[in-house]
């Protein structure tokens, strides 16, 4: 078996955001592999470990500096990887074409990805991913089991916890708490200089979706901070519920 | 234009309520306004939907549909629309409505936006705001492809009663068995009196200042007197206090209650990514220098211990 994952790269979840000449400013700023992705190469390697996969796959599409995430991925122990170099400017729509064009060329028998990116938050591209390829996708897995080629999961749904089962080829999208990543040794960051990364050129694909503007929230103007005896404080406090934010009270 | 559809978000007959938020607004656009149902016996929920301004109530009903599943879903949704041609199809953003929304956009070659806080939409085009980089900054995305397609938070639009005709229309079943390749196993409801994190009016969250069960119970007692949820930071997540499902931020929940209560928690950039579209917010910390006061409408410098107790004493007067 055949395992892909799908690995973006991130901003550091700790950046300050600024906008330079009306767009988002990269100055200074730490790259990550998306968290939820982290999780999903860690996923990888286990299933790689326990003896059902024989390869881990990593794959990236965006600039030259995205294949800093795939040594990453490698340096934790995913075997080889592919960048697909494309302008940032994709819409998930054109990076989803991409994306299916190198899975099916490479024809795992389970990708996984992130449910979300901690970016752009669309959490869009592994549905669509599937769509394309017309295969099966459980989203935000927080387990997942390989047996008897399907895999089953339980997933994070809204209002309870839900357990799929689907026949593989499948897309898997990760949840957190699925695993903790492991950090990269030093052997491993050593090794991963030696593991071979292909650069490909993405198809061009027309976005479908276009940013317009970019612009920062308004800041919070300042509230109230109270010191002094807890029961003061908890006098004000309830006051504030109950005359400003008006909630009602059930004795 | 050809009409602004709402997919009803439903389980058992429960709409949620992100569905009234999204007929409210969408009356806005001044283009007739349809909901579009699938499930088993869900025609009686017409009046229902009616009562936010529903002209029409599209209901596909069949045993297929009893609950969700994507195939079925997106073989229904996809010929409805290709049928109808619809200006624009809005969606909860929620595990469902996002999957549904994400395959209908890829299976006719769409753009979609996601998870929107705003929304202008008109013939041909529509204009969403989305927040970006966990809530520290906002784009406006444009879809210029027909229909255009939104899936949006929970929480941001009001509900207002608009009533419409609310006039049933029975469409034909267009998906078959040969459409499902998903075997959902399983559902098991999270057991909890307590509303869901995203829906909530009210929510008090703990974090690892509450030191342990004891705090957490504090944090729970306080959230029932006022019928909100319970939420945590993921330092009580981690600590194995709360469950994960439970966790506020940037790799947990977004919430947008009217009142946040933040007791015992620092305020990290990623817990704040969850939290700061909240109304108001009330914090309870021994830190007068913790990041939290920053997005706090009424800050406490004090041990959620001693004040907690104390507040929930003067709630019940
Ligand atoms: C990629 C990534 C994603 C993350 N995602 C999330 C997320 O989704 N949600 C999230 O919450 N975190 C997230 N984090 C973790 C985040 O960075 C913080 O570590 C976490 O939010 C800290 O939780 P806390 O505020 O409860 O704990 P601490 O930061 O330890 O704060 C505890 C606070 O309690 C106060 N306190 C102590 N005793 C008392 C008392 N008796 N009464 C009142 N106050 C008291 C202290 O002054 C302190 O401010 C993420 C981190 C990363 C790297
Ligand atoms: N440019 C990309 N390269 C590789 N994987 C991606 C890319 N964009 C998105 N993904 C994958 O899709 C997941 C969800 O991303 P998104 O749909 O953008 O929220 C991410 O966690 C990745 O696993």
């Amino acid at each position: 078996m055949k395992v892909l994952v799908c690995v973006k790269q991130t901003f550091d979840t700790e950046a300050k955001i600024d906008l330079k000449d009306g767009k988002i400013s990269d100055a200074g700023i730490n790259m990550i592999i998306n968290p939820y992705d982290e999780v999903a190469v860690e996923e990888a390697l286990q299933v790689k470990e326990k003896g059902l996969a024989k390869e881990v796959v990593v794959v990236s599409a965006g600039s030259d500096k995205a294949v800093e995430a795939i040594r990453t991925a490698l340096a934790m122990g995913a075997d080889r990887g592919i960048l697909v170099k494309q302008d940032a400017d994709a819409d998930e729509f054109a990076r989803a074409k991409v994306l299916a064009k190198i899975i099916s060329d490479e024809a795992p028998n389970i990708v996984l990805a992130g449910h979300v990116a901690a970016d752009d938050g669309s959490s869009q591209v592994p549905t669509r991913v599937a769509e394309i390829l017309g295969w099966p996708h459980i989203n935000v897995a927080t387990t997942l089991e390989i047996a008897d080629g399907k895999a089953t999961c339980n997933c994070e749904a809204d209002g309870g916890n839900q357990i799929t089962e689907v026949a593989l080829p499948a897309m898997i999208s990760t949840q957190v708490s699925l695993n903790e990543p492991r950090y990269p040794s030093m052997k491993g960051i050593m090794q991963a200089k030696k593991k071979p990364v292909d650069t490909v050129e993405a198809e061009a694909v027309e976005s479908k979706a276009k940013i317009i503007e970019f612009a920062l929230p308004e800041a919070k103007a300042a509230g109230k901070k109270l010191e002094g005896e807890p029961e003061e404080l908890a006098l004000a406090i309830a006051d504030f519920i109950k005359n400003e934010a008006k909630v009602e009270i059930k004795k | 234009m050809a009409g602004t559809w709402i997919f009803v978000e439903q389980r058992d007959g429960n709409i949620r309520k992100v569905t009234f938020e999204m007929l409210s607004e969408a009356q806005k656009w001044g283009d007739e306004v349809s909901a579009v149902v699938f499930g088993k016996g869900v025609a009686g929920l017409a009046p229902e939907l009616a009562q936010y301004g529903a002209a029409k109530v599209l209901v596909a009903e069949d045993d297929i549909f009893a609950e969700y599943n994507t195939g079925a879903y997106v073989a229904q949704l996809a010929a409805m629309i290709e049928e109808s041609s619809p200006n624009a199809v809005l969606f909860a953003h929620t595990f469902n409505g996002r999957d549904l929304a994400a395959r209908i956009a890829q299976k006719l070659e769409l753009g979609l936006a996601t998870d929107c806080l705003e929304a202008d939409i008109s013939a041909g085009k529509g204009v969403f705001t989305r927040s970006i980089y966990a809530g520290k900054a906002l784009a406006k995305v444009e879809i210029a492809s027909a229909p255009v397609m939104g899936t949006i938070r929970a929480g941001v639009w009001e509900v207002t009663e608009n009533a419409g005709a609310g006039e049933v229309v029975n469409v034909d079943v267009k998906a078959t068995a040969a459409d499902v390749y998903q075997n959902v196993k399983e559902f098991i409801p999270t057991v909890s009196a307590r509303p869901e994190l995203t829906e909530a009016d009210v929510v008090v969250s703990g974090g690892r200042g509450c030191k342990g069960p004891e705090g957490i119970a504090l944090v729970e007692e306080l959230a029932d007197l006022m019928g909100g949820a319970v939420g945590g930071s993921r330092a009580s997540i981690d600590s194995g206090w709360l469950g994960h499902e439970l966790q506020v931020g940037q790799t947990g929940k977004v919430v947008n209650p009217t009142l946040y209560i933040a007791a015992g928690i620092s305020g990290a950039i990623q817990h704040l990514a969850g939290m700061s579209s909240s109304k108001f917010v009330v914090s309870i910390n021994t830190d007068e220098e913790a990041p939290i006061f920053s997005v706090t409408d009424l800050g406490a410098v004090g041990d959620l211990f001693k004040i907690i107790p104390t507040l929930i004493e003067e709630l019940k007067k």
